[in-house]
Parts: C-alpha cells; sequence; structure tokens
C-alpha cells in the first residue's frame, strides 16, 4: 500500500494524442511529446511537421489543446493526473 | 475580477525576486506575475522543485517567506491606462491596479534562419536546455549544440550531466574574441569559476570557434547537421541540434507600457526608472548582463519602490556588472556568415510561413508586415522580428495590445478598475 501511494506520488499519467504517457511529476507537456514517437506539436500551412522551439513560452510552436482549452503552450504547462493534450498535428 | 498593490512585479526570474523580496520585507504589498507554473525564471527553472542550486534556493525560500504574492500562470496582455495591467490566467482574467512596477521580463534567445531549422528536433540552445530540465528524456541522445557565449556551455553541462551525447559544440565567436573575452572573466570570480567547473566537465566534448550550423537535415525530424568549422565542413548524425545565437531582451511589456528603449534595451535612470514614471526596469531588460545583473538591479529597484536607502555598494556592484554585460555584448554579436544561411525558401516567420524571397522589396519591417505577413502569426513577431532586425537591421515596432494572443473577455477592463475610482487604503 504505501509503496504505491509513494509511486503515485511521484509519476502522472497523461493522455497525449489518445496515448498514454507516464512521467515524474514536475515533467512540462513539452518534455512528455518527445516521449512519443515524434517530436511534433503541429503542422505548420504546407502540412510539414514543427516540434518545440524555445522551450520558454516565446515561440508558439508547441501550442495545443489541453483539457479542452485551445492554443495552450505545453512548454509553460506541467503534466497532470489525467491531462488530455491533444495536437493539430 | 481585480487586484489591487502597492508593487507589481512582472516576472519571477533571480532580477523579480530580489525586487520582490526587498520591497515586500520593507512592508509594501508586492504582487509577482509570471508566465511559468513555478518561480525561478528560465535561469532557475525547475530550482523551486529540485533546491539544487544553493543561490536560487535561498532567494526562493526568501521570496516566499517576504509576504510577496505570487501569481502563477499569468501573462500581462494590456496595459489600457497608468497603473493598470489586464492580466490573463489559464481559463480566466483579471486586472492590476498598481502604485508602482518593477518589469523584470528577462530574455530570450536569438534564432538565426538557416535551411532545415524548422524541423522538430531543431531547438534553441537554452530552449534544449530547459526542456531537459523539464524532463525531455536525453540519456543516450546525440545533442549537437551551436551558439555563442557562456550560455552554451552551461546548456552542454546540463545535457551531459542528464547523460545526453554532446557530440560537437560550436562557438561562433573568433578565437580572438572567445578567448579575449574569457580571459577578462576573471574580473567577475564567481563567474570565472562557474566556467572552469564546465570546462572540466566537458573536456571530452569536441568544441571549436569560429564554428556554426549551416544546416539541417532530416525527412520528420532532425537527422543530420552540417557544420562549417574554420571553413571546412562537418556532416553530424544527431537526435537533437541547439541552435541560437545569443539573447535579447523580452521589450514587449516595456514598450507596451510606454517605456524609452534604445540599442536594445530599456533606458533607465540611475533609480532605475524608466521614461513612464513609477515604472522601473531590471535584469535583462537592461541589456543582457546574466544573473548577477538581475539580483542587484532587481534589489535596487526593489528599494527604491519600497523608498529605502540604497547602499553603496550595491551601486558599485551594478557598475560591475554592466561591465561584464558590454563584454559579453561584444563576444555574443553574431558574425556575418550567420547573417547569410538563409536559402530563398527557407521560412523567416515561422508562424505565417514567410520566406526569405517573400520579402524582396521589403524596406521595413512595416511592409514587410503588410505585403508578407512577417510576424502576423500566434508569436507576434517574436522569433522572426528578432531576426529580421539581424539580418536586415530592421527595428520593432510599437508594441499594441493585446501583446500576446488573448481571449476576446480579457480585453474589457472591469468596471471597478476604471481611473474615476481612487485606490482603497
Amino acid at each position: 500500500m504505501r509503496e504505491a501511494s509513494l509511486k503515485n506520488a511521484s509519476v502522472v499519467t497523461l493522455r497525449i494524442n489518445g496515448r498514454e504517457v507516464t512521467v515524474p511529476v514536475g515533467t512540462s507537456v513539452a518534455a512528455a511529446l518527445a516521449m512519443m514517437d515524434s517530436f511534433v506539436s503541429r503542422a505548420d500551412l504546407s502540412g510539414r511537421p514543427r516540434g518545440p522551439l524555445c522551450g520558454m513560452g516565446v515561440c508558439f510552436e508547441c501550442r495545443a489543446t489541453i483539457d479542452g482549452v485551445p492554443e495552450v503552450l505545453m512548454c509553460l504547462t506541467p503534466c497532470r493526473e489525467d491531462q488530455t493534450v491533444v495536437t493539430d498535428a | 475580477m481585480r487586484e489591487v498593490c502597492d508593487l507589481v512585479v512582472v516576472g519571477a526570474g533571480p532580477g523579480g525576486l530580489a525586487a520582490a523580496c526587498r520591497a515586500a520585507e520593507a512592508g509594501l504589498d508586492v504582487l509577482v506575475l509570471d508566465a511559468q507554473p513555478e518561480p525561478g525564471g528560465q535561469v532557475w527553472r525547475g530550482e523551486a522543485r529540485k533546491g539544487s542550486n544553493r543561490l536560487a534556493r535561498r532567494w526562493l525560500t526568501r521570496f516566499s517567506a517576504s509576504g510577496a504574492r505570487f501569481r502563477p500562470g499569468a501573462r500581462v496582455i494590456a496595459a489600457p491606462e497608468p497603473g493598470v495591467l489586464l492580466v490573463e490566467e489559464a481559463s480566466s482574467s483579471f486586472a492590476v491596479r498598481y502604485g508602482r512596477a518593477v518589469l523584470a521580463t528577462g530574455a530570450r534567445e536569438r534564432f538565426l534562419p538557416f535551411p532545415g531549422w524548422t524541423l522538430p528536433g531543431v531547438l534553441g540552445v537554452s530552449g534544449l536546455q530547459v526542456l531537459v530540465k523539464d524532463g525531455l528524456p536525453i540519456e543516450g541522445k546525440r545533442v549537437v549544440l551551436a551558439g555563442t557565449g557562456p550560455l552554451l556551455l552551461v546548456a552542454a553541462a546540463t545535457i551531459h550531466a542528464h547523460g545526453g551525447e554532446v557530440l560537437y559544440i560550436a562557438e561562433q565567436a573568433s578565437a580572438a574574441s572567445h578567448w579575449g573575452f574569457a580571459l577578462q572573466l576573471w574580473r567577475q570570480p564567481a563567474k570565472l569559476l562557474q566556467g572552469a567547473l564546465m570546462s572540466a566537465k566537458l573536456v571530452s566534448v569536441p568544441t571549436s570557434t569560429d564554428a556554426w550550423v549551416t544546416a539541417a537535415e532530416g525527412e520528420r525530424r532532425l537527422e543530420a547537421v552540417r557544420l562549417s568549422v574554420r571553413g571546412r565542413e562537418e556532416h553530424l548524425h544527431c537526435d537533437y541540434l541547439g541552435a541560437a545565437y545569443g539573447l535579447v531582451p523580452n521589450l514587449e511589456v516595456a514598450r507596451l507600457l510606454g517605456c524609452e528603449t534604445s540599442a536594445g534595451a530599456v533606458v533607465v535612470d540611475d533609480r532605475l526608472e524608466t521614461r513612464v514614471p513609477k515604472v522601473h526596469a531590471v535584469g535583462e531588460l537592461l541589456g543582457i548582463g546574466g544573473v548577477d545583473q538581475a539580483l542587484v538591479t532587481g534589489a535596487l529597484a526593489g528599494l527604491v519602490a519600497a523608498e529605502q536607502p540604497v547602499p553603496l555598494e550595491l551601486e558599485r556592484s551594478w557598475h560591475r556588472v554592466r561591465t561584464f554585460a558590454a563584454q559579453l555584448a561584444r563576444h555574443d554579436a553574431p558574425r556575418a556568415e550567420l547573417l547569410r544561411l538563409a536559402a530563398p525558401d527557407t521560412l523567416l516567420c515561422r508562424c505565417e510561413d514567410v520566406p526569405m524571397s517573400a520579402l524582396e522589396g521589403c524596406q521595413n519591417l512595416r511592409e514587410a508586415r503588410l505585403y508578407a505577413r512577417l510576424g502576423m502569426g500566434a508569436c507576434q513577431g517574436r522569433t522572426c522580428g528578432t531576426a529580421a532586425q539581424a539580418l536586415f537591421g530592421w527595428s520593432g515596432e510599437d508594441v499594441r495590445p493585446p501583446c500576446l494572443p488573448a481571449r476576446i473577455g480579457s480585453l474589457r477592463l472591469p468596471s471597478d478598475v476604471s481611473s474615476t475610482h481612487t485606490r482603497e487604503s
């Protein structure tokens, strides 16, 4: 029991484009994106892939819909339990 | 919703924290706003949880005991009248009525376009570093870093410490400029020590001055980079590239408030007050100078805001850090070759997909906006505007509200904040 609660306290599980990913507490959503098959946060106007660039909330390349709120920057958002992230990639 | 305070501090990096601590400890009601979920800024990102950096821990502990209030995830989007800011949070917004303001909005990286720089896996130097600090798995990944100045080594040290394989560090500065700068660091004991520690950890990593990335290659993500190293070409397969050339101050909020800027920095007097009364600027806004400058100027502005005497030693420290900042600016200035890397089809504006070729005939930023949509996208020219400044000498135009993409409802000034109401005491 105690082990389970410790484990629960140190990791969170979220969903990025429908796929579950479990990360240590304190991981940003942009960092969690790098654990997926591709490090793609959006498509440009010609459909070519883009990924996070600045990591600091400046470039807006990592914007996504997080828990239903559109245009949220993944690099400024910590991962939370049961969070849902949808990219437009 | 609204907030009322004696002092609002915009930015919770070292400069903002120092200002907030000094002012709150002197009895002011201080409100600190920051877009990040935790205080610490970029340089102390994650330290609020980890506590591994002693200086960061000391300031963050002091901050939480100071009595200053902290609003994480808060972005300033407009300044509808003197003494009022409109601020947006995740799903709500509020107005702040303040007596004085300290702007401590820090800096961002200077990106310069080169073929392939839009591929996933190509990030900034500090951009990659902060994502690694935030948990991006870097163990066993091959990394190339191209940039300039001390930040390049700081990023390499972080990536190395997290198990990343740093294949190459390309420093754009010439050997003469670079070693000249390094030799000047003896005047800055703390920095010299940092430099020595970092070099010791990274002795096995190939490093060169007069070196930069000329192209990134790959299909759906980065697969390899081409470097120019002292005139010869290197080709390296890698998983991540960090490429950016120094820092530039985040001037948007200062400009929004009407502060005068000159040579890419906010103009202040010896009390760090901008040309707008009761608005101060600290840290990187005064010209890139790092943590030391941020702490010294933050403390100074906090004392001034609280009408406390400023110790002579603090003023002396400020002049010392200015000397370092001036040397850093000369070292980090991008060399001419970096301004010629982009091909006609290389995108300059990543938000609106504006290639270099679309800017032919444009004389200034205004024409580039009107005719080619440069800087008209989500980041509002924060990335391409800085590049266009370096590439073409085009300087930024006035900042108009909202200075970040915002919900329409966030721009409405709550009726109880309008200027006809006086602040309740």
